[in-house]
């Protein structure tokens, strides 16, 4: 706390610079468990690091106006604004990052920045699978928001604080203090809205990869693809320390955040090798029903 | 089945039945009578799906033979029927208005062989072919390798090896000469 | 656009009507220097550690792609990955026979893939025709209407023939050949000029951004 603003800009480049590694290793290290899963070798840990560096290397790039540039931008400044705002280490202060009383409110608003500015980019593109990918993602967005938006309420009721430092402080002490056990019911609408939010298979239709259009970046390619594969490694993590802050009683240290972390992402995993993929209207009507009941429940306990 | 043919020979001047299976006869019309001959068939004879149209060239005779194959699902029966038309002069009724489906195939026709079906809705259009400016590529006077050399770059050095002959070779070499 | 002292004499597009013309690029394409030395080499280590193979089936060979993405053959373990849209995938896969109208489309997606870009031409067709020698709708050798960078014989080669193709490729990518977006801008009024041979009813852009 005793920081200058000047060390911790520093450290924040550090912060985010590890996050940005430890996204990619995560979502190489996922693939090759499912691959594994399916019986398969798949691909090596380092590969998103190999896309990353490929599309860049791209010798020419085409570009449709200057909101197809900036979506994007866009894109990458909310997955770095999600993790700015979020404590990723508890009483660290390498990875403090900015988070400040009412944090939580800018990293909700975060989240959904990214989508929309993507969505204002990729319309730009003119390709009709951008439309379709960015009026799914934003229809599936909009419906796992409910839950995600409930559960956080009443995490925000239980503690009585916007302040992710004060949520993690609040549930230091031992598992019988994290939000897991105090408000299970949160919990579990926010890990169902966390399926949704990261995209894995059961909600995977709007990237819909290598099917039909690829969602939203049809039209992006060379660097700016560069930038929205390095802002999935970002937004991963940013989003997996949210969860652990808010849920799991937060990480004093790195090994614990790490750890974590990968047990939550595992669950993305776990759900979405055994169940197949839903369409949009399928996967609203699933977030909008019991999801949601669930988040009002929290809420209400939370609450009395 | 055989009443059958007696009343279209009475009616048409069908020709020729011949039972191809138990469920399945074929039978020659006049071209002119044709689509009479369909709507007939159609309405009073149950045949109701054209399950399929398409053009033969027989080039020896100098003439296209139609082909219609109908389809009575009540008698579990199916009708071929054949009508030859001049090949110098191939124009014929077109039966889109007793079966819906049938302007597909007759489109087809006219861009395979040439068969023009006036009135046929877009019977001009181009079906699988885009840009084509050769001659309908279906017709047996149409020489496809004389046609391929002609417009596509070929890589040198290509050889064929008939597989009866190259076996004969390889088994009996004295056979061979 | 932007660098215009690069850009040669703009394109015609005289298969475009007078009104659609302002609505595409009339730019030719250029070639790219390397970069230098190392780094370059670099980058085409990871061009070819990371292929992306465009979903497009030109043909029946493209039934020979879907098994490597299986169990049994899986290509992920190589970096070899399909994207279904030009703009990001790298590999093309002539699956085979490629028709007249299908060449179109062919040409369309080729020059919409960013570069560098390789093309793999798959099967006996591709390369002579195949069995579809004397018909009057099928091209006999591809590499006159685009650059291609790795034959693959056989009709159909098995998915292992496939993979023994990209193992290939990737050597030539990392020898630094698999120049053929040059070798293309470079020839451009060559390929072009075979392609509107072929194609009749040209009426797209003549290079399609």
């Amino acid at each position: 706390m005793d920081a200058t603003l000047l060390q911790r800009v520093g450290y924040a480049f550090v912060s985010l610079f590890v996050i940005t590694n430890y996204g990619l290793l995560l979502i190489g290290s996922m693939a090759r468990i499912s691959a594994k899963v399916q019986g398969r070798v798949g691909q090596p840990v380092y590969q998103p690091y190999i896309d990353i560096i490929k599309s860049s290397a791209k010798r020419n790039s085409i570009g449709h106006g200057v909101m197809f540039y900036l979506g994007p931008v866009f894109r990458l400044a909310g997955g770095v604004g999600t993790y700015m705002f979020i404590p990723a280490v508890f009483g660290s202060a390498l990875f403090m990052n900015f988070s400040d009383s009412g944090d939580l409110l800018l990293v909700m608003y975060f989240i959904f920045f990214g989508q929309l500015g993507m969505a204002l980019g990729a319309s730009e593109g003119g390709h009709p699978y951008s439309a379709i990918g960015v009026s799914r993602g934003l229809a599936q967005m909009t419906a796992f928001e409910v839950p995600f938006a409930l559960s956080v309420i009443a995490v925000a009721v239980q503690y009585g604080t916007l302040d992710i430092t004060a949520i993690v402080a609040a549930q230091q002490g031992g598992f019988m203090h994290w939000t897991l056990a105090t408000n299970p019911l949160a919990v579990v609408a926010a890990l169902i809205a966390f399926l949704g939010m990261s995209m894995h298979n059961p909600f995977s239709v709007v990237i819909a990869p290598q099917e039909i259009p690829i969602g939203p970046p049809t039209e992006y390619q060379s660097n700016l693809l560069g930038m929205l594969q390095t802002n999935r490694a970002i937004f991963n993590g940013a989003k997996l320390v949210l969860y652990m802050n808010l849920f799991f009683g937060g990480a004093t240290n790195i090994v614990v955040m790490v750890i974590k972390t990968f047990l939550i992402y595992f669950i993305n995993v776990f759900v979405g090798q055994a169940f197949p993929r839903l369409r949009v209207d399928q996967s609203i009507r699933f977030f909008l029903g019991v999801p949601t009941l669930i988040g009002i429940a929290s809420v209400l306990i939370a609450a009395f | 089945m055989n009443e059958l043919a007696t009343r279209l020979a009475a009616r048409y001047g069908a020709r020729g039945w011949h039972d191809q299976r138990a469920d399945l006869a074929t039978i020659v019309l006049d071209a002119d009578r044709l689509r009479d001959a369909l709507a007939y068939l159609r309405d009073q004879e149950g045949y109701r799906h054209l399950s399929f149209a398409t053009a033969i060239d027989n080039i020896e005779r100098g003439v296209f033979t139609l082909v219609y194959t109908l389809r009575s699902h009540d008698k579990g029966h199916s009708l071929i029927v054949h009508a030859d038309i001049d090949r110098q002069k191939p124009v014929v009724d077109s039966i889109h208005l007793l079966w819906a489906q049938a302007w597909t195939y007759q489109r087809e026709m006219k861009e395979w062989y040439g068969i023009d079906f006036p009135g046929s809705p877009r019977v001009d259009e181009e079906f699988v072919l885009e840009g084509w400016e050769g001659p309908p590529m279906m017709r047996r006077d149409f020489d496809s390798l004389a046609y391929s050399d002609a417009t596509y770059a070929e890589r040198p050095g290509r050889a064929t090896s008939d597989p009866a002959r190259h076996m004969k070779e390889q088994l009996y070499p004295e056979a061979a000469e | 656009m932007s660098d215009k002292k690069l850009k040669p004499a703009p394109l015609a597009n005289e298969g475009l009507s007078p009104d659609e013309r302002g609505l595409f690029c009339d730019a030719a394409p250029r070639e790219y220097e390397p970069a230098k030395g190392v780094i370059e080499d670099f980058y085409n280590w990871a061009r070819a550690e990371s292929l992306w193979i465009l979903g497009f089936g030109t043909g029946c060979g493209a039934i020979e792609l879907r098994p490597l993405m299986t169990s049994r053959f899986d290509m992920y373990r190589y970096g070899i990955q399909a994207r279904p849209t030009p703009r990001q995938s790298c590999v093309f896969v002539i699956g085979g026979y490629a028709s007249v109208k299908t060449l179109k489309r062919i040409v369309r997606s080729y020059e919409q893939m960013m570069g560098p870009k390789f093309v793999v031409a798959l099967g006996s067709c591709t390369i002579n025709g195949g069995m579809y020698w004397d018909s009057y709708n099928t091209i006999k050798r591809i590499d006159q209407y685009i650059p291609v960078d790795v034959y693959i014989t056989g009709c159909m080669p098995r998915p292992e023939a496939l993979l023994a193709g990209f193992q290939e490729l990737k050597k030539i990518i990392k020898a630094g050949k698999g120049e053929g977006q040059n070798i293309y801008a470079r020839d451009f009024a060559w390929y072009k000029a075979n392609q509107k041979q072929i194609i009749k009813n040209w009426d797209m852009p003549d290079y399609n951004w």
